[in-house]
């Protein structure tokens, strides 16, 4: 008698549907080969270069604006509103830094010296996380001393804590609004998704206009960056109660309010602390990259380092923020445990709990005190730890950079030759209009109708920002990094979900990487290729990496095992099991981190502007740094937003039509 | 004396512009067809009963029959389309949310199927929520809370939070809350559906303690049979909507309405459920007057042993009237039909 190892229907079908390919690659190798062929023809024609300094008349009449704008400051509403927001911000600010930060005059010193500031945030960190994180933070910040950064740390978590606080106190309500109103959520969900779209470096430029620079425009666009995560996750956290405690609550006779405070918010209170964390590390990551626009902080040693090429230096300041990324991290994930072990402790703990952090809340005090009287607990004392570290960096990384430029300029020539070129070619060398409806026929292809109208209006919009080629520029690196990184999360996420040890090695690590701003990406990669349009592709692979990985390796581990099962026991190979039912059953997965890796790449592929990565990027840097290349800049940023929001909708469609939901 | 729960000619309709299916002639249409036509759902159709104080009413049916909706209309969880509902003569549909409130803060309370309790909070302060929610000072509502938790047998466990407890001990907890807020009306949604089947025994028997106990009316909503006949003084049989049957469980076994409620009795153990009343011939002026004498609510199995015993024919005396005779052999049919029910 012959055995058949099929359990439930469900394994046969799985594997039949898989049989009936859609003929969706045959149309996209269809429109390529179409485009190539008119491109051998009309190759170098209408392709609306515009020279690194060009300017067009748009761009100068966006930069007049600014200057009609200033100059309506007395009559104009909305620049009086902001204008008095930025003050209000500035002197907040300002006062927060001569609390901790900055010299209060007419003291030397701030007026909580060093000594105070690490008592007063090891004693909320094991208020709020327990004392392992306790230990974690006052390390941090020692290393922020020792490292001699520790002004510019602080400014950092300022301007980061400030915007936090805004967010939340601005957030949270919204998210309660959005939660229990379908009207709302229908309203704010499209605003949510471009904030989250918008790459970080996009808000700088236009927020100068209202706020300046400085401490007000960095707070102003961290907190409008930092805004969505809460409210989205807090949101989905009060919906996501449980129906029947609604319900069962409901039926005892609660008031509206009750249900609310006393049901909905501590079953979410989890949930929302996630929202806060992610909120808390979003505006960390625009606190540094607010730089650009003179906000204070560890950010502006980086990019003066960066546009000095001064690796070592740079290295430094990325450690700290690094540090700091991890700190935040870990604390506020702590805090979302912590919250329940100590609530559920009982009485007795909760006593012991108050006790001890009354005690060490008035050590905390007399330490204050002694940072306030003494200057030896004022003043950081110097180190020249900092300077030898950058010194050691700088000739470690000129040695990598020497002994292995054969291998590091062999991949750099390689992928430049092999991807970048053609593709930059195809893409840039095409007349405009060749290459917008190929692009228009691939949105189709991939993202039916709507994608495709969503992909014509962005490239009309794209055209209008008269930055055409620059965009096509840009839009190849972004799909040469994409593609790379898509290469990267298949290999790994493929390993990861076969393999649980290696999972468990790598998700750790996925997890920190997760967290950094991208700001410190570009260093070494830097270091290793030097400023070219590459370098700003590794960093942005390295920066798309873990999130599409983990994605990856989450939808085949998706895949229903009976399946597997069934594939194993009709006797497929490991390679057959992974290229004909895992990796297709998981194409939701693959099309999500794809959707997740094309945005977190635009945004790098922006910043590295900063390390040669030319086009829109060095538009964008220019726009900062130049009055008159402003409106240019303010073009680039428009270009950057239609090509984010052409490029996720257009996957995301493509993700809905293979039934998979980006959230 | 009133009705403690009177429901009359309740509908409740889901889907769009619900109202006008009521008094249409597609209200008299069969639920698919309705559902095709109009896309509304008629999940309760056109029902009416009578619950008196004290007593224990089952509503009956398969999953999809009406059975939550119907017992969630009582208190307005879900808003009735149409149709009576009064609680002690008063009219459920018409009260202000501030009585609505009231109403179910001290009047009428529910168990449900799955719990519904809240995870971040201790056995003692779910039991103690709907006091709570009442403005009850935190002294006196842990006392009335503690006294709940004694009663359904969950001493000890106090301080334990939900997840720390075994399903039949949640639905304890779920039980204690709503008997805490003292009610006159106790609703149960399938409220031992999900605990596995020994467990859900000692739980109908800690009911049916309890209704001894505190004598409260209650609403019990089930799709087991079994236990519907075991709680229930009289049974309600709804099928897509509508009722098909309202009776004790004898008369239900005894007479069933059709063939979906012969179809739901079929393999219930008569002997246990039928009594005297339905068994019995009219007696004839030949019958020994030496029998037994029994009422006529006697439930048959319990007569059978008595019955069986004795060489005369059991004499059926209602209101020291004999109204009928019951044989051995009836007996024995009784019995053995069920047997060849259960080979
Ligand atoms: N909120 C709702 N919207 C639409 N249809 C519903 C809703 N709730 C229940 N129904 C439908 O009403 C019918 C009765 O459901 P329900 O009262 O839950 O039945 P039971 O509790 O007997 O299983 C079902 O067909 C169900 O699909
Ligand atoms: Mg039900």
């Amino acid at each position: 008698m012959s055995v058949t190892a099929v359990r439930g229907g469900s394994g046969v079908e799985g594997i039949g549907s898989l049989l009936r390919r859609p003929p969706g690659w045959l149309l996209g190798v269809a429109v390529l080969a179409l485009w190539i062929a008119a491109w051998a023809g009309l190759r170098g024609n209408d392709t609306l270069a515009l020279p690194g300094l060009g300017r067009t008349g748009l761009h100068d009449w966006f930069t007049g604006l600014k200057g009609d704008l200033i100059d309506s400051r007395e009559s104009n509403v909305l620049m009086q509103v902001t204008g008095v927001l930025a003050d209000l911000l500035a002197s907040i600010g300002g006062w927060l830094q001569e609390l901790v930060a900055q010299p209060a005059f007419p003291r030397p010193v701030p007026q909580v010296g060093w000594l105070g500031v690490i008592a007063v945030a090891a004693w909320l960190s094991h208020a709020i996380a327990g004392w392992r994180i306790t230990l974690l933070v006052v390390a941090s910040f020692l290393s922020f001393g020792l490292l001699g950064l520790w002004e510019d740390s602080l400014d950092t978590l300022i301007v980061t804590f400030f915007a936090v606080g805004i967010a939340l106190a601005i957030g949270l309500p919204l998210a309660v609004w959005m939660a229990t109103s379908k009207t709302v959520t229908t309203l704010l969900t499209p605003v949510l998704d471009v904030l989250q779209t918008v790459p970080a470096f996009i808000y700088l430029l236009p927020l100068t206009l209202f706020f300046g620079i400085g401490l007000p425009a960095a707070v102003a666009a961290t907190f409008l960056y930092a805004l969505a995560p809460v409210v989205r996750i807090a949101a989905h956290g009060i919906r996501s109660v449980a129906a029947s405690t609604l319900e069962a609550t409901d039926s005892l006779g609660q008031t509206g309010r009750q249900r609310l405070l006393q049901v909905q918010l501590p079953m979410a209170k989890k949930t929302i602390i996630v929202g806060i964390n992610q909120t808390v590390m979003a505006a960390l990551s625009m606190a540094t990259i607010a730089a650009f626009v003179d906000g204070p902080g560890l950010g502006q040693p980086v990019l003066r380092a960066l546009s000095a090429q001064q690796v070592g230096t740079a290295f430094v300041a990325g450690f700290c923020i690094v540090i700091m990324a991890v700190m935040l991290d870990r604390t506020t994930t702590a805090a979302s445990v912590r919250a329940e072990t100590v609530a559920r402790a009982g009485g007795r703990d909760v006593r012991r709990h108050r006790i001890v952090l009354a005690v060490s809340g008035a050590a905390a005090l007399v330490l204050v005190y002694l940072s306030r009287t003494y200057l030896w607990a004022a003043e950081f004392p110097d180190t020249d730890l900092g300077s030898s570290v950058a010194a050691a960096v700088q000739s470690g990384a000129d040695w990598v950079t020497s002994t292995f430029d054969v291998v590091t300029s062999g991949v750099k020539n390689q992928v430049t030759a092999l991807l970048l070129n053609p593709l930059q070619d195809l893409l840039a060398n095409s007349p405009w209009w060749l290459a917008a409806v190929a692009i228009a026929a691939f949105a189709l292809v991939l993202g039916g109708v709507r994608g495709c109208l969503t992909a014509g209006v962005c490239l009309a919009g794209i055209y209008l920002t008269d930055l055409w080629n620059d965009s096509m520029v840009t839009l190849t690196m972004v799909l040469v990094a994409t593609l790379l990184v898509m290469v990267l999360a298949v290999v790994l996420g493929v390993w990861m979900a076969r393999r649980p040890s290696v999972d468990t090695v790598l998700r750790p690590v996925l997890d920190a990487g997760q967290t950094m701003p991208p700001f410190v990406y570009l260093i070494p990669a830097l270091l290793l290729f030097g400023p070219t349009r590459f370098t700003a592709i590794v960093a942005a692979v390295i920066y798309a990496a873990p999130v599409a990985i983990k994605l990856v390796a989450d939808g085949i581990k998706g895949v229903s095992p009976t399946t597997v099962e069934a594939a194993t026991a009709a006797g497929s190979t490991p390679w057959q099991v992974i290229t004909r039912v895992q990796l297709p059953m998981a194409r939701g997965g693959l099309v999500l981190a794809a959707n997740q890796g094309l945005l977190f790449v635009l945004s790098m592929t922006v910043i590295g502007g900063l390390v040669g990565a030319g086009a829109l990027g060095y538009d964008s840097v220019l726009g900062f740094s130049q009055g008159e290349f402003f409106g240019k800049g303010i073009a680039a940023g428009a270009a950057i937003v239609f090509l984010g929001i052409m490029l996720d909708r257009v996957t995301r469609r493509a993700a809905e039509r293979t039934g998979a939901g980006v959230h | 004396m009133t009705a403690a729960l009177s429901v009359d000619q309740l509908w409740k309709v889901f889907g769009p512009r619900a109202d006008k299916i009521v008094g249409s002639p597609d209200a008299d249409l069969p639920r698919a067809e309705l559902l095709d036509r109009t896309g509304c759902t008629a999940a309760v159709k056109d029902v009416s009963f009578d619950v008196a104080p004290g007593e224990v009413f089952v509503v009956m049916g398969l999953s999809g029959s009406g059975k939550s909706t119907l017992v969630r209309c009582l208190t307005r969880l879900i808003e009735p389309t149409a149709g009576e509902v009064l609680l002690d003569g008063e009219d459920v549909r018409t009260m202000s949310d501030a009585r609505l409130r009231e109403l179910r803060r001290t009047h009428v309370s529910m168990v449900f199927q799955h719990f519904g309790l809240l995870p971040h909070r201790q056995v003692l302060d779910n039991i103690a929520y709907g006091l709570e929610i009442r403005g009850m000072k935190k002294k006196q509502r842990h006392a009335r809370a503690q006294e709940m938790v004694d009663l359904v047998g969950l001493t000890g466990n106090e301080r334990s939070y939900p997840d720390q407890l075994s399903g039949g001990m949640q639905q304890r907890v779920g039980l204690a809350r709503a008997l805490a807020v003292d009610p006159t009306v106790m609703l149960f949604d399938e409220p031992f559906s999900a605990l596995d089947p020994l467990i859900r025994r000692d739980m109908q028997a800690e009911v049916i303690r309890l209704h001894h106990e505190v004598g409260k009316t209650m609403v019990f909503i089930t799709h087991d049979l079994a236990e519907a006949l075991k709680l229930g003084d009289r049974i309600l049989i709804m099928r897509d909507g509508e009722v098909v049957q309202v009776g004790t469980a004898a008369e239900i076994v005894a007479a069933p309405a059709d063939d979906y409620v012969r179809d739901f009795v079929s393999d219930v153990p008569r002997s246990h459920v039928l009594t005297l009343r339905y068994v019995m011939r009219d007696p004839r002026p030949d019958d020994s007057s030496d029998g037994l004498v029994m009422g006529p609510d006697t439930i048959v199995r319990e007569a059978a042993h008595a019955a069986l015993t004795s060489d005369h024919p059991v004499r059926v005396v209602d209101d020291g009237e004999l109204v009928g005779i019951v044989d051995d052999e009836t007996i024995l049919r009784v019995v053995v039909a069920e047997e060849a029910v259960l080979a």
